[in-house]
Parts: C-alpha cells; sequence; structure tokens
C-alpha cells in the first residue's frame, strides 16, 4: 500500500470522528426521559397519550391556523372542563411545569421547537406579573 | 474546467485571500446579526430597508446588464461580442448570487425564507421576483456553462442551448422590471410610485453592467494577457453612453414632476436627497454630498465618454470614466433610490438612515464574496480562451 | 396533502408562466386573488369606482370591523387616551423602547398634521391643534401590505374584515412596512422580551425579526369581550367600535349622524377607522 503512513493514521482520526458522539458519552445512551404528567391531577388531555405523543406538533399547527387564519375559536371541553385552543391557553393550563414536561424530551430529542420565543411558559408569565 | 480555478499566478491567490478575508469578516458580522436581530443594522422604524436591499437594487441591475452582450450577438449576430459574451453571463451570476445574499441578510426570520414557496403568493411582488431571480441565476449558469464547454471542444453548441439563451433575454429585463415593481407599486410612497422607475432601472443597469465588463477586461488584459478586441470595447463603450444618457434623462423628469407640479409629496424625497429637508428647524441632509458626487460623476463621465481620445486612445482615462460612471449609478440606486423612499415617513416624520460598523461589515462581504465568484467564473473564462489559442 | 400539492403546483406553473412577461396573465392572477377575497358583488363596487373616478365603499356584506374615534371627546379628556394606549400596551405585552428606532406601537398618539397628512392644517382649530390624535392600523378593506405580503403572514380574516398578522409565518422581510401608507407597522429589531413591563399571561409576546401591529384584540373579540382601547374609555363614547355593514350598530348610527374623516382615502385602501374631529 501507498502512503501507508499517512492512510492509516488518517483513518483512525476519521473513524474517531465520526463516532465522536458514542464514546465521548462513555458508550451509554442518556436515561429515556419521563415527562412529568400534569401536577394537577388531570387525567384526560385531548387526545390518548399515543396520539399526543406522537402528533402533538401538529395538533399545535391545527389549532394555530384554525385561531388565526379561519376564526375558529371553538373551544376544546375535556372532562366538562372548557379550554381555548392555543398553547398557553390548553396545554400549559395542566401541564404547567414547562421545564419538566416539555423541555425534558425536547432536551432529550435535540429537538428546539420555537414555540417559547413567543408564548410564555406559566413560570415565565408570573416572572412579570400583572401588579394591579 | 473547474480546474482552471486551482492553478494561478502569485497575484491570483492574493487577490483571493484579499477578499477572502473580507468574507471572513461578513461572516463573522453576519453571526453577531444573526444572533441579535436585525437591531445590529442602523436600520429603523421609519426606515426599515437599508444597505441591503439597495445593494440588492443595484446588483439585480448589474446582473440585467449582462443581457447587453447577450443580445447583440445572439440576436444581431454581433461578431465582436464572441469573446466577452461569456463574461457577461458570469457577471450576472455573481451579481444574482450578491443579490440573493443580500434578500438573506436581510430577512428577519431568514430560516424561514422558504415560506415564499411554501405559501406561494401570487399578489405579491416579490413572490415574482423570486421566481425571475432564481430563474435568471439558473439560465446564466446553464448557458454559460454550456457554451463554454462547446467552445473548449472547439465545437458548435447544441442547438437547444439556444431556446434558453434567447429565453435569458427576457428574464434579464424581467428581473429588473420586477425588482421596480417592489417599489413602484406602493401607495403612499411617492418618490417610488412612478411609472418610470422601471425603465429608469433598465437605463441605468445597461450602463452600469456594461461598464464593471469594461473594468474587468481592462484588468484581465494587464494580469491574465486577455484582449476583449477594440470593437467590442467601442460598442459597449457606446451602449454605456446611451443608457447612462437615458437614464439621466429619465432623473431629470422625476426632478422636473417634482418640481413643476409642487406638490409636496413629489417634491420632498428629491429634495432630501439634493438639498436637505428642513423639519422643525432641522436640516436633515446626510445625502446630499454624495448625490452632488453622484451628478458630478455622471456627467464627468458623460463628458469623458464624448472625447474621442479618452473613448478610443486612452485606456486609463476609459477605465476611469468607466469607474466613474458605476459609482455615480451606484450612489443613485443604491443608495439614494431607496433610503429617499421612506423619507419623510407615511407620518411627515423624518429619520435619517446611517449604516453601523456591523452592517457595513455584512456589507462588504457579501460584494467580496461576489468579486470571488466572478473572479473563479473569469479564471476559467479565460483559461478556456487560452487553451483554443495553444 | 395531494390536494395542497396539486394546489401548490397549479400556481407555481401559472405565475411561472405570468413570469416569462405576460402581463395580462398577471392581472389575470391578480383580480382572481382580489374576486376570491371579495366573493360576490365586487362587480357593482368595481363599476361604481370606475363611474365617479373614486374609490366607493362596496355593497355592505359580512362583517366588516370597523372604530370611530370621537376627538372632541378626548380633546376635552386627553387621559382617555392615554388609558385606551396602556390598555393596548398590557393586553399584548407590547414592549417599550426608549429609543425611536426600535419602537413598537400598535396605538399611539400624533399630532393632526402627522396623521392626516393630505388634509390641510392650515389656521387649523385650536382644539385641533393641540390635541394628539389617536393612531393605529386603518384594518384597510383593501389593505397595501396583505397584498405585498409575499407569505400570507399578513391577510384579511374572511369573518371580520381584520387585517391580522401570523407571526408563525412572517419571515421578516418588511415588504408590508413599505407597502402600508400609514405608518401603522412595526418590526421587532431585537428581542423585546426584556422590554416588555408585564406579561399578560394569556398572550404572547413576539420574537426578534418578525412584523406587528394592532390586531383589534381578535383574541379579546373571540371572548365577547371589547377590544381593549374601547374598553379604556368605556361609557364616554370616545372610542365605537362596531360593524360597519350593520346598519343597526351602534357605529353605524354614530357614522350616519357625525361627520367623520378617513386618512388619506385618496389612495383608495378604505380605512375602517373614521375620526370625528
Amino acid at each position: 500500500m501507498y502512503n501507508k503512513g499517512t492512510i492509516i493514521p488518517g483513518l483512525i482520526i476519521f473513524v474517531l470522528f465520526v463516532t465522536f458522539p458514542i464514546w465521548f458519552n462513555g458508550l451509554k445512551a442518556a436515561t429515556v426521559p419521563k415527562p412529568e404528567l400534569p401536577p394537577g391531577g388531570e387525567k384526560k388531555c385531548v387526545e390518548s397519550v399515543e396520539y399526543m405523543r406522537a402528533n402533538h406538533m401538529q395538533l399545535l399547527n391545527e389549532w394555530r391556523d384554525n385561531v388565526l387564519r379561519d376564526g375558529n375559536r371553538t373551544v376544546v371541553t375535556v372532562d366538562g372542563k372548557d379550554y381555548r385552543k392555543g398553547l398557553q391557553l390548553a396545554c400549559m393550563q395542566c401541564h404547567s411545569n414547562k421545564e419538566k414536561f416539555c423541555d425534558s424530551c425536547h432536551t432529550y430529542a435535540a429537538v428546539k421547537p420555537y414555540c417559547w420565543d413567543c408564548h410564555l411558559s406559566p413560570k415565565e408569565a408570573v416572572s412579570k406579573e400583572e401588579t394591579h | 474546467m473547474i480546474e482552471k480555478t486551482l492553478k494561478g499566478k502569485p497575484a491570483y491567490w492574493i487577490w483571493l485571500a484579499f477578499l477572502g478575508m473580507f468574507m471572513a469578516v461578513g461572516v463573522a458580522c453576519y453571526a453577531r446579526q444573526y444572533l441579535f436581530g436585525l437591531g445590529m443594522t442602523g436600520m429603523s422604524r421609519d426606515v426599515s430597508w437599508g444597505l441591503y436591499i439597495s445593494q440588492f437594487t443595484f446588483l439585480v441591475g448589474v446582473a440585467a446588464g449582462g443581457v447587453m452582450l447577450v443580445l447583440p450577438y445572439y440576436v444581431h449576430d454581433f461578431k465582436a461580442f464572441g469573446k466577452i459574451t461569456i463574461l457577461g453571463e458570469f457577471l450576472a451570476i455573481g451579481a444574482i448570487t450578491m443579490c440573493l445574499l443580500f434578500i438573506m441578510a436581510d430577512l428577519g426570520q431568514p430560516t424561514r425564507a422558504l415560506n415564499v414557496v411554501f405559501h406561494p403568493t401570487p399578489h405579491s411582488m416579490l413572490f415574482y421576483d423570486m421566481i425571475v431571480l432564481n430563474g435568471y441565476l439558473f439560465l446564466n449558469i446553464l448557458c454559460g456553462w454550456v457554451i463554454l464547454t462547446a467552445e473548449r471542444k472547439q465545437v458548435h453548441p447544441p442547438k437547444w442551448i439556444y431556446f434558453f439563451v434567447y429565453l435569458s433575454i427576457p428574464f434579464a429585463v424581467s428581473i429588473h422590471t420586477v425588482t421596480a415593481m417592489l417599489y413602484c407599486g406602493l401607495p403612499g410612497r411617492h418618490f417610488w410610485l412612478s411609472a418610470i422607475i422601471a425603465p429608469r432601472f433598465l437605463a441605468s443597469a445597461f450602463a452600469a453592467g456594461p461598464a464593471l465588463i469594461i473594468i474587468a477586461c481592462l484588468i484581465l488584459k494587464r494580469v491574465a494577457n486577455f484582449d476583449a478586441g477594440k470593437k467590442a470595447m467601442d460598442k459597449l463603450v457606446t451602449i454605456i453612453m446611451y443608457a447612462a444618457l437615458l437614464n439621466t434623462f429619465f432623473v431629470f423628469l422625476e426632478v422636473f414632476v417634482g418640481y413643476y407640479s409642487n406638490i409636496p409629496g413629489h417634491k420632498h424625497s428629491i429634495e432630501y436627497l439634493f438639498f436637505g429637508l428642513e423639519h422643525h428647524g432641522h436640516v436633515y441632509n446626510n445625502l446630499v454630498p454624495f448625490m452632488w458626487t453622484s451628478v458630478v460623476l455622471n456627467f464627468g463621465a458623460l463628458g469623458l465618454f464624448a472625447w474621442p481620445y479618452a473613448r478610443k486612445k486612452n485606456e486609463f482615462l476609459l477605465g476611469l470614466s468607466c469607474v466613474m460612471i458605476f459609482i455615480a449609478l451606484w450612489i443613485d440606486k443604491g443608495l439614494g433610490f431607496v433610503f429617499a423612499g421612506f423619507v419623510p415617513n407615511p407620518l411627515d416624520e423624518i429619520t435619517e438612515y446611517i449604516p453601523t460598523a456591523n452592517e457595513l461589515g455584512i456589507t462588504l462581504g457579501i460584494w467580496a464574496t461576489g468579486f470571488f465568484v466572478v473572479t473563479l467564473l473569469y479564471k476559467i473564462a479565460v483559461g478556456v480562451e487560452h487553451e483554443i489559442e495553444e | 396533502m395531494d390536494k395542497q400539492r396539486r394546489k401548490f403546483l397549479k400556481i407555481a406553473g401559472a405565475t411561472a408562466l405570468a413570469g416569462i412577461g405576460a402581463p395580462a396573465l398577471v392581472r389575470l392572477s391578480a383580480s382572481n386573488a382580489l374576486a376570491s377575497e371579495h366573493e360576490h358583488g365586487a362587480a357593482e363596487g368595481h363599476a361604481a369606482e370606475a363611474a365617479h373616478g373614486a374609490p366607493v365603499e362596496e355593497a355592505p356584506q359580512g362583517v366588516r370591523l370597523g372604530m370611530v374615534i370621537d376627538m372632541r371627546k378626548i380633546s376635552e379628556q386627553p387621559e382617555l387616551l392615554d388609558g385606551a394606549i396602556a390598555a393596548c400596551i398590557d393586553a399584548h405585552n407590547i414592549p417599550q423602547f426608549d429609543n425611536r428606532k426600535s419602537e413598537i406601537k400598535w396605538i399611539w398618539k400624533a399630532p393632526f398634521e402627522n396623521v392626516f397628512t393630505g388634509e390641510s392644517s392650515y389656521h387649523l382649530a385650536k382644539t385641533v391643534k393641540e390635541t394628539d390624535f389617536a393612531v393605529l392600523c386603518n384594518h384597510c378593506d383593501d389593505p397595501p401590505c396583505v397584498r405585498a405580503c409575499p407569505t400570507q403572514a399578513t391577510f384579511k380574516v374572511k369573518a371580520n374584515g381584520i387585517v391580522a398578522m401570523d407571526f408563525h409565518r412572517c419571515i421578516g422581510c418588511r415588504f408590508c412596512m413599505a407597502a402600508c401608507p400609514y405608518g401603522a407597522r412595526s418590526f421587532n429589531w431585537q428581542d423585546p422580551r426584556p422590554y416588555i413591563k408585564k406579561y399578560n399571561k394569556d398572550f404572547p409576546s413576539r420574537m426578534r425579526g418578525v412584523v406587528e401591529k394592532c390586531n383589534f384584540c381578535g383574541e379579546r373579540l373571540a371572548l365577547g369581550q371589547e377590544p381593549a382601547c374601547v374598553e379604556a374609555c368605556k361609557g364616554t363614547g370616545a372610542i365605537v367600535f362596531g360593524d360597519l355593514n350593520d346598519a343597526q350598530s351602534e357605529i353605524r348610527q354614530l357614522l350616519d349622524k357625525e361627520f367623520t374623516i378617513q386618512r388619506n382615502p385618496s389612495l383608495g385602501t378604505k380605512p375602517s377607522v373614521f375620526y370625528i374631529v
């Protein structure tokens, strides 16, 4: 083989570089997060757990278009309680801890939804509360 | 053919490194802007478009200017342009690259740029601008590349390419027309609300683009031993002269309409550009020195062009007059036209715009990127030319 | 999904054709878009327009929300306008910047000569001269900003005529700001959150890089409430809000009785905000 001296170390460096995330984490995957259930004890969501787990982002987009574009602001009723469509108005009413609910999975999956650039988490909202 | 960009004299590499330095500064400045927001620029609620959009507007013109080589050569069979038509096409590629980069730099949410495609909106002029700009970029890459490849093999280009060559002519006109329509269809912005904007844009484009090509040819003659030929240069000068004259005439018409009608809305922006606008005891006149420089350079260049000695015998004076007309038109369209449209604002208030250092860094970076692209493409074109001659 | 793709392909195909340089096609697609916005009765309106040579309001159809601002009342009690502005700021998490460059304004104050730039302000009545006028988005019936927006991030709500914003979709090109002849639009030049004094927990803030403006309190209307500025002036009649197309509404009764003016009606935008001077 020609240029053995450069090719082999080069290959080793390449393989190490590509596998960096694996060995950097010590060959073990991070623990699967357990999002916190609503502290208020609500048991039912607007859809089944499986549906929400897989499709909550689509549902939020649908609500967004309903409310903003189609003028369809009909309330969603779950267990006799009415919720207005919206991240702040519905979801966060029960899942009041964004850090333990939303962030736990999003961090694990390394996704950064831009929801929170505008929408206020319950914690953020009370940081500058109405004073009158 | 790309391999031709990898071999060159030290001067070539120094030039690329010099541009690369500005590009690096541009990237660093853009990173700052991306993280903080457009508040890093001098733009404001009142002057909501600044240097990025004005450079975009000017460079669309430079790109469209390339058609002043394509049209005579392919439609009128003006053989003398045979050698430099490719330079026009490659210049257009560089200019459109800059245009697209300037648009990206100007977006508040650049990651959402594709929304223009996902939610196509036929009543927005920006939608058409996207179509024609990308179309023109594609056409120039295609035509330039296919024809240069054929030239290298010393065969006739395939017949089908002529369809795209002819198609690129209306596209060149349409890119600048649609860009003018971004401005001239807006109610309440009197300075822009004028049917002469599109013709004026085209006239200045057909002067600025070819002027840059003459400058490039003069440089290539010295550094790359590439001679465009006397006849071609003469014709280009004629084109520049008539286009610049038309542009001057159109600007004069705008001034006449503003001042003779005496309608404040029509007059204010022109007054702001050339004399400064007085408002509550304060005179706002940031752009006045620039605009008069533009006027002086414009007439100076026209005078030089009219002097046969300067035009035909003295390459230094020819180059100088091209630089002068290019700068004059850049000030007129690349600064004055966009900024003055926002003065005064719809509530008759005045805010002046002064770009920040960070904004200038990004702007220079994008210009450097454009020159970088054009340098590489011209290296290929000239390389092929030399290969045939051997 | 498939239907959307087909629709996209259709539009893209048609516009590519138009882009090549057939202005007739451009006109065709533009008038189509207009026709779909106005649904029916548009033809009559256009005919009337041509006959008189000036923009004419079309025959009423559907709901068109509008506002009458009674400046006589505000000049008597200028604090009413301050209260309305404060209520809007609280309701919509509007940041307060101390420099003019970054300002975000939904409803604000300006002198008559700045608000009504087309009207004469020569020898203006003293009260008019000394009173600050309320300025806000006109929620035009034919909004230039909607025409300009390349992504439909700003659009007219069919159900009530509000010119609304979808902040999720806005790319921040600021074409709408250049297009608006009333200076009603603001851009988030930077993250607004640090400059918001108090949060309304039922409303989002905005992010940097998007355009915003008055939304006629669409979110409050959905709850059966009046817009925040109208509520702040409750009982005084300084700001009256309602359906311009409903002959029985309070706003129509007022418009039928009083002489009102609109900002720059000559531009054909058909503003929905009226002023009693």
